[in-house]
C-alpha cells in the first residue's frame, strides 16, 4: 500500500468542504493533478494544493492507497466522504460529514469529530479515537436512509441523535451518548458501553440499541419481555430485552409484529423498586422546583 | 430585431405536414417568415432533425406545493447543486428543481410553452411569482375548480350562466388559463376525512356528484368558449381496477361539441391517464387496461389525453388530490404534507420510489409507454409524466427513445427483477409500434398547442407563427442507436425562443423572453356572483379580495392575454 501524506498549510477563513481527499480521489493520480483536485470555501473553488502540502505517492487503486492527513483540520469538512476502499488516516481533530456515504475502506480519526459522521454510510470502517458529535450514522436531512451498512466505533461520548433513521450496520460507542438514540431507527445494532440520557429508541421501528450504563429517563413506549444472553462487542452477556417502540407501525412475519429491541442490565427486584422511587422522588422535587411560585409572591 | 436562417435541416412538423424534408427555417421579429435578408444570420442544421418548441401540456413546477416539495425534502438537492456559469443562475434539484433549473431544463430540451397543472387559486399569486422565476418558458397555470364552493352551489342548482361568469372571474383574479379539475368532489369529501371513489359517490354536504361538476364544468368551458378544454384528472386514481371509473368519466364527455374560435376540437382532456388504467382488484393481480382505454380515446374524437409516464425514478408525488396522498402515504410509509385551501381544493404530498423491482412500479412503467403506442392519432395523446409525479420531466428523452425504439424498451422489460409477470400483466411486449419523428412532433408540439388553444402560435412552424425553432442533433436518415435518440432530445443544438436563441449546443446562452399566458374571458356583468364572491370572501376567507387578486407587474411582469368574447 502507497501513502500520500496531505499536510494542511494555512487554516481556511471559512470552512474547506474537502471531498477530493479520498484514495478514490487520489489513486492513479500524479502530485501535480492531486495538487490540483478541487476544494470549496464559500461559494469559491481554490485547488488542494493551496491548502495542503502533499507528499507520497498514491497507490494505482483505491484499495492501494492510504491518505495521511496533518495538521490541524478542524475547519475541513467531508473528509472520506463516499470513499470505497483503501485507508484514511486523520491525525487531528476534524469537522462534520467525516466518512458520510462512505462504501468501503477504514478511516480512523485520532482526535474529534464534528456532527453527522457516517451519515448514510453503506459500508467499511470509521474509527474516532475523541469524541462525535451529533447525529453520526444517521440520515442526511430530510432523508430515510440512514446508516444502511459498515461499523462505527466512537472511543469517546457521542452528541445527541445517533443513528437517526438508521437501517443497518453497527455503532459501538465507548462512552456516553446524549438524548435521542436510533430515532426512527428501522434497523442496524448500536451499542453504548457508558450511559445514556433520554428518548432512547424513540420512534424505533426496528433494529437494536444495547446500553450498558444508566439511563436517565426511559421511553414510555417500550416493554420488558424476558432475559437473554446475547453477544456484545464480542463479549458474552446477559441483559434485560425490551421491546417497541409500541407507539410506530411495525411490520409482522408469521402474524407476529417484528418490534425494534433495546437491551438494558438487568435490575434485581427490590433495587427496582427502590431505584423506582428514587426517580420518582427526584421527578417530584424538580417538578415541584419548576412550577414553584416565585419567593415573595402572594398566591398561595 | 434580428433574422435567422436555419438552413438544410430535416424538418417535421405537423402544422405545415412537413415530414423529414430538407427545409430553410426563416425567423424574423421573433416571427417564423418565407424568407429573410442576406443579412440573416445563418445557422447550418445539415445532417440534424428541425422542430417547432415544444409544448408541456401537464406539469406541476410552481406554487405552493412544488415549493412545499422543495422544502420537505431537502435530499432531492444533495449533490446535485451546480454552480451558474456564463451569467445563468445556481440550479439544483432532480424531482422538484428550482425554478431556474425547471426553465433550464425544458429549454435544453427544446420546449417553449409549459403548463402548470393545478394552480390553488388562494395561492395564484405564489405560483405567478415562481412563474417569474423561472427564465426562457412561457408559462401559463391552470385554476382547480372541481372541488370549489361556488362552483358546487352553482352546479347543484344547475346554474350555468353563474358558473361560466365564477369561471370568468376567477381565470382574471388568479390570471389562470384553464378550467382544471381534480378529484371532483373527492377533494372536498376529504375535509371530511372521506372520498368519491366512482362519478355517482355523492359529496357531503354538497349532495352533488363527481358526474354533475365534470358534466357541468365541460357545459360552462363551452360555453365560454375558452381555448383549452376542461382539463380533468378523475377519480379514483392510482387503484387497482380504476380503469372503469377512467371510461365512466370519458363517458360523461358524451354529445358534447367543442365551442371555441382557435381551432380546438375536443371538450375534455384527461389527463395523465397511466395512473387510470388498471385492472385487477388488489396489488397481486395489478393489471394492465390501456388497450379497453385507448379503444376508447381512439374512437372519440372529442377527448385528448396525456400518459403521464413512469420513468422508474426517486420522486415526489405532489397533487390536490389530497385522499390519495394520504392512501400513498400509508402504502409507502414516507413521510406526508397535507394541507387544506379553505374552500377551493386540498393538496398532499408523498416521496415515491419507482423501483425496477417491485413488480407494479414496472407494470406502470408499461402501462404509459402502451397508451402511447396505442394511439391511432398522435394529434391527441401528449407525452408528459405528470412532472414529478411519475418521473421528472428531464426524463422525456429516455420515454422518447423507448416510445422510438422497440430494442430500448424490450431492453427495459426483460430485465425487469420480475420481467415475466410484468410481460403477462401488459401488452408492452407485443407491440412493435416504433413512433417516428413526425409522430414525436404531433405528441409534443402540434397536438398539445392545438389542444391549448395554441395552434396558431406554438408548437408548429408556419409563417406567422411565433418561431420557436429547435435542432436536434440527431440525422434522421442516417442510422442511430437508441441512446442517441435520448442524448439528442437531451440537449438541443439550438433552439430558438420567439426568435432569441436561448440554447446553443445544449447550453443555456440567454434568458429569453419569458411571458405569462392567462385567458381573459369577457362575460355580460354578473351581479349575483359579484354579490356571492363578496359575501364568500367576508364570511370564509381568511383574506380579504384585496389580498387575493393577482394584479400588477410584480407577478405577471410579460403578460399574453388571450382574449375570449362570451358577452350576450
Amino acid at each position: 500500500m502507497e501513502t500520500v501524506t496531505l499536510t494542511i498549510k494555512k487554516a481556511p477563513t471559512l470552512y474547506l468542504e474537502a471531498e477530493a481527499t479520498t484514495p478514490d480521489a487520489l489513486a492513479g493520480k500524479s502530485l501535480d493533478q492531486i495538487r490540483a483536485l478541487p476544494v470549496y470555501m464559500g461559494n469559491e473553488e481554490f485547488t488542494l494544493g493551496e491548502f495542503f502540502e502533499i507528499a507520497g505517492a498514491p497507490g494505482a487503486t483505491a484499495a492501494d492507497t492510504r491518505v495521511v492527513v496533518k495538521g490541524d483540520v478542524s475547519r475541513v469538512k467531508y473528509l472520506g466522504m463516499k470513499m470505497s476502499a483503501g485507508e484514511l488516516v486523520i491525525e487531528s481533530n476534524a469537522d462534520m460529514y467525516v466518512g458520510a456515504w462512505m462504501t468501503g475502506g477504514t478511516i480512523t480519526a485520532k482526535g474529534n469529530v464534528d456532527s453527522f459522521a457516517g451519515t448514510g454510510m453503506k459500508g467499511g470502517e470509521l474509527t474516532i479515537m475523541g469524541n462525535a458529535g451529533n447525529y453520526i450514522g444517521s440520515a442526511y436531512r430530510g432523508d430515510w436512509r440512514g446508516m444502511q451498512g459498515g461499523r462505527i466505533r466512537v472511543k469517546g461520548n457521542v452528541g445527541s441523535d445517533t443513528g437517526y433513521f438508521m437501517n443497518g450496520g453497527e455503532i459501538v460507542i465507548e462512552g456516553n451518548a446524549d438524548v435521542h438514540v436510533g430515532t426512527h431507527a428501522e434497523g442496524g445494532k448500536i451499542v453504548i458501553k457508558g450511559n445514556a440520557k433520554s428518548r432512547l429508541g424513540g420512534q424505533m421501528v426496528e433494529g437494536t440499541i444495547v446500553l450498558l450504563g444508566t439511563v436517565d429517563v426511559m421511553m414510555p413506549g417500550f416493554k420488558y419481555v424476558r432475559d437473554e444472553e446475547i453477544e456484545v462487542d464480542g463479549e458474552k452477556m446477559t441483559l434485560s430485552l425490551y421491546v417497541g417502540d409500541l407507539g410506530e407501525r411495525h411490520r409482522k412475519r408469521k402474524g407476529e409484529p417484528i418490534y425494534g429491541k433495546l437491551y438494558l442490565r438487568p435490575v434485581k427486584a427490590g433495587e427496582d423498586a427502590a431505584a423506582r422511587e428514587a426517580r420518582l422522588a427526584r421527578a417530584r422535587e424538580a417538578k415541584k422546583a419548576r412550577f414553584a411560585p416565585p419567593e415573595g409572591s402572594a398566591s398561595a | 430585431m434580428a433574422e435567422y436562417l436555419i438552413k438544410n435541416g430535416f424538418v417535421f412538423d405537423p402544422v405545415t405536414g412537413v415530414k423529414g424534408d430538407k427545409k430553410d427555417i426563416a425567423v424574423k421579429d421573433g416571427k417564423i417568415v418565407d424568407s429573410v435578408s442576406s443579412s440573416a444570420k445563418v445557422y447550418d442544421a445539415s445532417g440534424k432533425t428541425v422542430m417547432a418548441g415544444a409544448v408541456e401540456v401537464h406539469a406541476h413546477v410552481a406554487g405552493p406545493k412544488v415549493n412545499e416539495g422543495r422544502n420537505y425534502r431537502p435530499e432531492d438537492k444533495l449533490f446535485g447543486t451546480r454552480a451558474g456559469v456564463n451569467g445563468m443562475r445556481t440550479t439544483g434539484g432532480f424531482s422538484i428543481p428550482t425554478t431556474f433549473k425547471t426553465g433550464y431544463a425544458y429549454a435544453q430540451m427544446g420546449y417553449t410553452v409549459v403548463m402548470e397543472a393545478a394552480m390553488p387559486p388562494l395561492y395564484a399569486r405564489h405560483v405567478h411569482e415562481e412563474i417569474r422565476d423561472t427564465p426562457i418558458i412561457d408559462e401559463g397555470a391552470f385554476p382547480v375548480f372541481g372541488n370549489n364552493w361556488f362552483v358546487l352551489e352553482y352546479l347543484k342548482n344547475n346554474e350555468l350562466e353563474n358558473t361560466a361568469a365564477y369561471i370568468s372571474w376567477l381565470l382574471r383574479a388568479t390570471k389562470g388559463y384553464a378550467v382544471k379539475v381534480v378529484n371532483p368532489g373527492g377533494t372536498e369529501a376529504w375535509a371530511w376525512g372521506l372520498n368519491c371513489l366512482s362519478v355517482n359517490d355523492p359529496v357531503p354536504y354538497f349532495d352533488i356528484t363527481p358526474a354533475q361538476i365534470v358534466k357541468g364544468l365541460i357545459e360552462a368551458n363551452e360555453y365560454l368558449g375558452l381555448p383549452h378544454s376542461m382539463h380533468i384528472h378523475a377519480n379514483n386514481l392510482g387503484n387497482p381496477g380504476n380503469y372503469t371509473t377512467t371510461l365512466d368519466t370519458f363517458r360523461l364527455n358524451e354529445g358534447f361539441k367543442a365551442n371555441n374560435r382557435f381551432g380546438r376540437e375536443q371538450t375534455m382532456h384527461h389527463t395523465h391517464v397511466q395512473f387510470h388504467s388498471y385492472g385487477g382488484d388488489n396489488w397481486g393481480n395489478f393489471e394492465s387496461k390501456s388497450d379497453a382505454i385507448m379503444d376508447y380515446v381512439n374512437a372519440h374524437p372529442n377527448l385528448t389525453i396525456d400518459t403521464g409516464n413512469v420513468t422508474l425514478d426517486e420522486t415526489t408525488t405532489m397533487t390536490a388530490d389530497g385522499p390519495f396522498e394520504h392512501h400513498l402515504t400509508e402504502l409507502n410509509h414516507l413521510k406526508w404534507a397535507n394541507v387544506d385551501v379553505e374552500l377551493e381544493t386540498a393538496a398532499g404530498i408523498v416521496p415515491y420510489v419507482y423501483s425496477p423491482d417491485i413488480k407494479v412500479c414496472a407494470i406502470q412503467w408499461a402501462i404509459g409507454l402502451e397508451l402511447a403506442l396505442l394511439a391511432k392519432d398522435p394529434m391527441r395523446c401528449f407525452i408528459t409524466t405528470d412532472h414529478p409525479n411519475a418521473g421528472p420531466f428531464t426524463r422525456y428523452p429516455r420515454i422518447i427513445k423507448w416510445l422510438m425504439s422497440k430494442e430500448a424498451r424490450e431492453e427495459r422489460l426483460t430485465t425487469f427483477k420480475h420481467a415475466d409477470k410484468v410481460i403477462s400483466a401488459t401488452h408492452l411486449h407485443g407491440l412493435d409500434r416504433e413512433l417516428s419523428f413526425y409522430e414525436i412532433a404531433q405528441m409534443t408540439r402540434a397536438g398539445p398547442a392545438k389542444a391549448l388553444g395554441l395552434m396558431g402560435t406554438y408548437g408548429g412552424l408556419a409563417p406567422g407563427m411565433d418561431a420557436d425553432v429547435v435542432v436536434y442533433d440527431i440525422n434522421p436518415e442516417a442510422s442511430f442507436t437508441p441512446d442517441q435518440i435520448e442524448q439528442a432530445f437531451t440537449a438541443a443544438a439550438l433552439v430558438i425562443k420567439t426568435g432569441v436563441p436561448v440554447v446553443e449546443n445544449g447550453v443555456v446562452i440567454n434568458n429569453g423572453n419569458k411571458r405569462t399566458l392567462w385567458v381573459d374571458a369577457k362575460v355580460n356583468e354578473n351581479p349575483q356572483v359579484l354579490r356571492d364572491v363578496e359575501e364568500k370572501f367576508l364570511k370564509y376567507y381568511s383574506v380579504s379580495l384585496n389580498n387575493y387578486e393577482v394584479k400588477g407587474g410584480h407577478y405577471i411582469p410579460n403578460p399574453y392575454a388571450i382574449e375570449v368574447d362570451a358577452t350576450q
